[in-house]
C-alpha cells in the first residue's frame, strides 16, 4: 500500500552540549519548518535535547540489506582490526 | 460558595479600588484575585479545549502537539489559580477554584470557551490569543508583583512555542487548498467578534496598579493588530471588518457552551471530592 502520509523525516537530538547528536526517530510532516516542530513536540518535549537535526529520509544512503555479507562480515575473521592485545597498565579503564 | 465579585461582602479594603463613572458594576472585593482569575480562567478553559483534540488530531504528530499545547495552557492555568486562592486568603487552592466554581463564577474571556470546531476553527482561535498572550506575558514579566512576574516569564516561553505552532498553521490553511482556505476564513470571520473582549480593561486593571501590575493594554492591542494583520495577509486570508462585538465574561456571563463544558470538566472531582489517584 502506497504511504498517503506526508513526507518522512530523520531526527536526531543532541542531549547536551558536546554530546553527539543521535538518531531518535523519525516524523511525517510537510516542510522543514513543520518537521522541526513536529520533532520537538514528538522527541524533545520532556527536556530530552538542546538540538535537534532535521534530515529528508530520502536524503539518507543507507546500505541494502544484501550489502551486508560482502560489506560487515569479513571484519569478523580479522582479528588484528581490534587492537585487544595490548596490555593495558595498571589504573586505565577500558 | 460566594461568588468573589458578589456585591455586599464587606471587603475590608474596598475603598482603595477607585470608582468607574457610568458603570454600575458591583464593587470588587479583591481586584488582584479577580484579576488572576481572569489569566487563569483564560487558560483553563482554553487548555480544556484543547485537550478534547486528544486522539483525534489529523495526524500524530500534529495530536501530540496539540496535546503538549493543552497542557502549557491547563499547567499555567494551575499555576495562576493557585496564586489567586493564596491572594484570596480563603483556603481555596487551585482545584477547588477549577472544580467548584460555576459557569457565572468563572472569568475567561468569550472566544477561549466556544466549541472546538473543526481543525481550522482551533488552529485561529489558537493563534488569536496566543499573538495576545504573548504580549500580555512580555509585559507581566515585568510586574513588581513577584509571583505574577515569575509565571509569566516561564509561560512566555511556552507561548512563543504556540505562537510560532498555530501562526505556521495559519499560513498553510490559509495560503493551502480551497478547502482549507474557505474553513481557515469562515473561522476567522465566526472568532472575530470574541476579540474585543481581549482588550477590554474596567475598574480592576484600574485598581491592580497599586499591586504593582500595570499592562497597556491599548499598546499591546495595537501590537496585536499588527501581529495579525500580518498574518492573516500572509496567509491570503481577509481580516473581517469591525462590526459587533461580544462580551461579558470578565465580569461572568459566558455563551451557552462554557456550562456544558464545565459540567465534563467538574463532574468527576465534584462526584468523588477529595479523591486521590
Amino acid at each position: 500500500m502506497a504511504d498517503t502520509q506526508l513526507p518522512l523525516w530523520e531526527v536526531f537530538t543532541q542531549a547536551g552540549h558536546g554530546a553527539p547528536h543521535e538518531h531518535a526517530g523519525s516524523v511525517h510532516a510537510a516542510d522543514a519548518e513543520q518537521a522541526m516542530q513536529n520533532a520537538r513536540d514528538v522527541y524533545a518535549r520532556r527536556g530530552e535535547a538542546v538540538s535537534l537535526w532535521i534530515v529528508p529520509s530520502s536524503a539518507i544512503i543507507a546500505s541494502a540489506p544484501g550489502d551486508a555479507g560482502p560489506f560487515f562480515d569479513p571484519g569478523n575473521d580479522k582479528a588484528y582490526r581490534h587492537p585487544q592485545f595490548y596490555k593495558v597498565p595498571r589504573g586505565v579503564k577500558v | 460558595m460566594k461568588g468573589p465579585a458578589n456585591a455586599g461582602t464587606g471587603p475590608a479594603h474596598a475603598g482603595t479600588v477607585p470608582p468607574v463613572a457610568g458603570k454600575r458594576e458591583a464593587e470588587i472585593a479583591n481586584p488582584l484575585f479577580e484579576y488572576l482569575l481572569r489569566l487563569g480562567d483564560d487558560r483553563l478553559v482554553l487548555g480544556h479545549r484543547m485537550s478534547e483534540w486528544c486522539g483525534h488530531g489529523p495526524i500524530l504528530e500534529e495530536d501530540i502537539a496539540m496535546a503538549n499545547i493543552a497542557l502549557d495552557l491547563v499547567g499555567q492555568g494551575s499555576s495562576l489559580l493557585k496564586l489567586a486562592g493564596e491572594t484570596e486568603g480563603a483556603g481555596r487552592d487551585e482545584d477547588a477554584l477549577a472544580y467548584f466554581r460555576s459557569e457565572p463564577e468563572y472569568r475567561n474571556a468569550q472566544i477561549v470557551e466556544l466549541p472546538k470546531g473543526d481543525f481550522a476553527f482551533t488552529v485561529v482561535r489558537q493563534f488569536l490569543f496566543d499573538a495576545y498572550s504573548v504580549l500580555q506575558w512580555d509585559a507581566l514579566q515585568q510586574c513588581t508583583f513577584a509571583p505574577l512576574a515569575g509565571i509569566a516569564a516561564k509561560a512566555l516561553k511556552e507561548d512563543r512555542y504556540h505562537l510560532r505552532h498555530s501562526g505556521d498553521w495559519m499560513l498553510r490553511l490559509g495560503d493551502g487548498t480551497g478547502e482549507s482556505h474557505t474553513r481557515a476564513q469562515s473561522a476567522l470571520n465566526d472568532l472575530w467578534r470574541f476579540t474585543a473582549e481581549l482588550f477590554e480593561s474596567d475598574a480592576v486593571d484600574e485598581a491592580i496598579h497599586e499591586n504593582g501590575v500595570v499592562v497597556d493594554l491599548a499598546a499591546i492591542q495595537s501590537r496585536w493588530q499588527q501581529t495579525v494583520g500580518d498574518v492573516v495577509r500572509r496567509a491570503t486570508l481577509t481580516l473581517p471588518a469591525a462590526g459587533a462585538s461580544s462580551s461579558g465574561g470578565r465580569r461572568g456571563r459566558h455563551t451557552e457552551f462554557l456550562g456544558h463544558m464545565l459540567a465534563e470538566m467538574q463532574i468527576v472531582a465534584r462526584s468523588h471530592p477529595g479523591a486521590k489517584w
